[in-house]
């Protein structure tokens, strides 16, 4: 085990403290007592009980937790499927290569180019159907599509570290392919099927790019609300919020080691 | 003409596992066609249509949208739209270079943690890597607030009017950004530096090596896969970062995700943002071939 420079150690703790203080203050002045300004008045969760009766704000959960659940699921189907689909079969190398790109775009654009490309597809889309306007059905939308990218990738990377022993033994003693889905290959896959799941909810809970570009008035989600809010002024009550949605995120990330690290 | 063939001990012919293969693909791919590849074409087509008089989309194919984007508008020419494009290019440009000086002596300290705690500590950067960008952003705003010491400082060296606070403006724009990015960084960073064989840097310090040339010669080529995968999550995110520069800016130092998010929003102009969209692409595919020669040359070492 190396020691590190005296130097390091004090310029980490820095970088660290750097990277968290924000959140900090947030914290700290959740439970002030003071309605403006930031002088210390003594300790209160008044802002966290008042939470609970914002009908806006508990809308806004709903919203949050509604499209992360759907366009999970959707794109925890379609993404494994795809991986499925792209690792065990012989395509040619051109085949592959397009794949491979397709499934990166989302990854490596910056998503407010997919959030642009989105609006100007569902105003055309609207020509056609009045299901486009903007809401929560275009943002369950354009969740999925950046979503099925990250599963594809994580549950692809699962299935070439599984290799192909167990699958070609299952088929020397006459496994259909149903039962060699059902039985083994699904089964092996599950903890990379969790973990691309748990990735896509995450970056579903997280964004705001693609949901400020698709959402209607009725489809305002959390961070959508907290951003409209902070525009206005800070608020005791919207940082009561923020540190809630932290724990949260950092409750839904020590689970998301858990079931990695195994 | 369908061979038969062995694939995965399934006896099948080409044509049955491709049928079959196809039926994987299908939904997935047709999914990312219809809602990633087509708008993605629409959108390119689009910029070279105008807004019409009440927003809407006239198809008559012109270049209008680019040339106003290079800066020729009716009253000549002018340099807004290009300052604020080499401005993104800027600010992603510094925002990566403060992240890694700064990700270096922390993945390093990560990295001499006795393994029990080593977790915890990488853990306390994957945290914020999670955080939802519009608090970590908005954060700031307590931080930079006129009663705490840093808007103070800043107001008795006149650089800010007393009692007002430190945002918006560049300063914290860059703070914003580097929060924001840094874990980005630290995090494929640490995964090189871990890996790191001592013997190399052992070996330089024998040599009477100096510091820099230990750090160069024997540190900076171990480390540069992880490095040039942060430098490339940090770039091309940072160049299209609009809710730092929108909360932590203003309107005086807007970045290109701020004028993209402006047509698409109170201007309504579709034609003009698509064609700054891809203004901001082609910068992302200028940076990604950079990264994908310089990984090459890493294979090659």
């Amino acid at each position: 085990m190396r020691r590190s420079h005296p130097l390091i150690t004090v310029l980490a703790m820095l970088t660290v403290g750097f990277l968290y203080l924000p959140l900090v203050a947030v914290a700290v002045f959740s439970v002030n007592a003071t309605r403006y300004g930031l002088v210390w008045r003594g300790f209160t969760l008044d802002w966290y009980i008042k939470l609970f009766h914002n009908e806006f704000i508990l809308e806004a959960a709903w919203n949050t937790l509604a499209l992360a659940v759907v366009s999970t699921l959707v794109a925890t189907i379609l993404g494994t499927v795809l991986a499925i689909g792209m690792d065990r079969f012989p395509w040619g190398r051109k085949a592959n290569t397009f794949l491979d790109l397709v499934l990166h775009i989302p990854v490596v654009i910056p998503d407010i180019i997919l959030a642009a490309a989105l609006v100007v597809a569902f105003g055309l889309l609207r020509l056609i159907s009045t299901v486009f306007e903007p809401g929560l059905f275009n943002m369950i939308i354009g969740h999925i599509t950046f979503q099925i990218s990250f599963v594809a990738l994580v549950v692809r990377s699962r299935l070439v570290s599984i290799g192909r022993d167990v699958e070609e033994a299952a088929r020397d003693l006459f496994a259909s392919t149903p039962y060699l889905l059902r039985r083994v290959t699904i089964p092996l896959l599950l903890p990379g099927i969790v973990a691309g799941a748990m990735l896509a909810f995450t970056l579903s809970l997280d964004d705001f790019v693609i949901s400020f570009f698709t959402a209607g008035p009725e489809s305002v989600t959390l961070p959508l609300f907290i951003f409209a809010a902070v525009r206005r002024g800070v608020t005791p009550q919207i940082h009561a919020l923020s540190t809630l949605v932290v724990l949260i995120t950092v409750i839904l990330i020590v689970g998301m080691e858990r079931v990695t690290r195994k | 003409m369908s061979k038969l063939l062995v694939w995965y001990g399934e006896l099948t012919t080409q044509r049955n596992l491709a049928n079959r293969g196809l039926a994987f693909l299908g939904a997935g791919m047709l999914w990312l066609m219809i809602f990633l590849v087509l708008p993605g074409l629409v959108l390119i087509v689009v910029s070279f249509a105008s807004r019409g008089a009440y927003g809407q989309l006239e198809w008559d194919f012109t270049i209008e949208n680019y040339k106003r984007l290079a800066g020729f508008s009716l009253f000549g020419w002018t340099a807004d739209y290009i300052v604020i494009v080499l401005r993104s290019v800027w600010v992603a440009f510094v925002t990566t270079l403060i992240s890694v000086v700064l990700s270096y002596p922390l993945s390093f300290f990560i990295c001499a943690r006795p393994e029990r705690t080593r977790y915890l500590w990488l853990t306390l950067v994957i945290i914020p890597f999670w955080t939802n960008m519009v608090i970590r952003t908005y954060a700031w705003f307590l931080i930079l607030a006129p009663e705490l010491p840093l808007a103070k400082v800043a107001a008795f060296f006149g650089l800010i009017p007393p009692d007002a606070p430190l945002y918006p403006n560049s300063f914290a724009v860059y703070l914003g950004m580097v929060s924001m990015f840094l874990p980005f960084v630290t995090l494929p960073l640490y995964a090189s530096v871990e890996r790191l064989d001592w013997t190399l840097v052992e070996a330089a310090q024998d040599l009477y090596a100096s510091k820099v040339r230990v750090f160069m010669q024997a540190i900076l080529p171990q480390t540069l896969p992880g490095l040039s995968v942060g430098i490339i999550l940090t770039f091309v995110p940072a160049m299209g970062m609009f809710v730092v520069p929108d909360l932590l800016g203003g309107a005086k130092y807007m970045l290109v995700g701020n004028l993209i998010q402006q047509q698409f929003g109170a201007s309504r102009d579709w034609p003009f943002g698509a064609a700054i969209s891809m203004g901001l692409m082609v910068l992302t595919m200028i940076s990604l071939q950079f990264y994908r020669r310089r990984s090459k040359e890493i294979e090659f070492v």
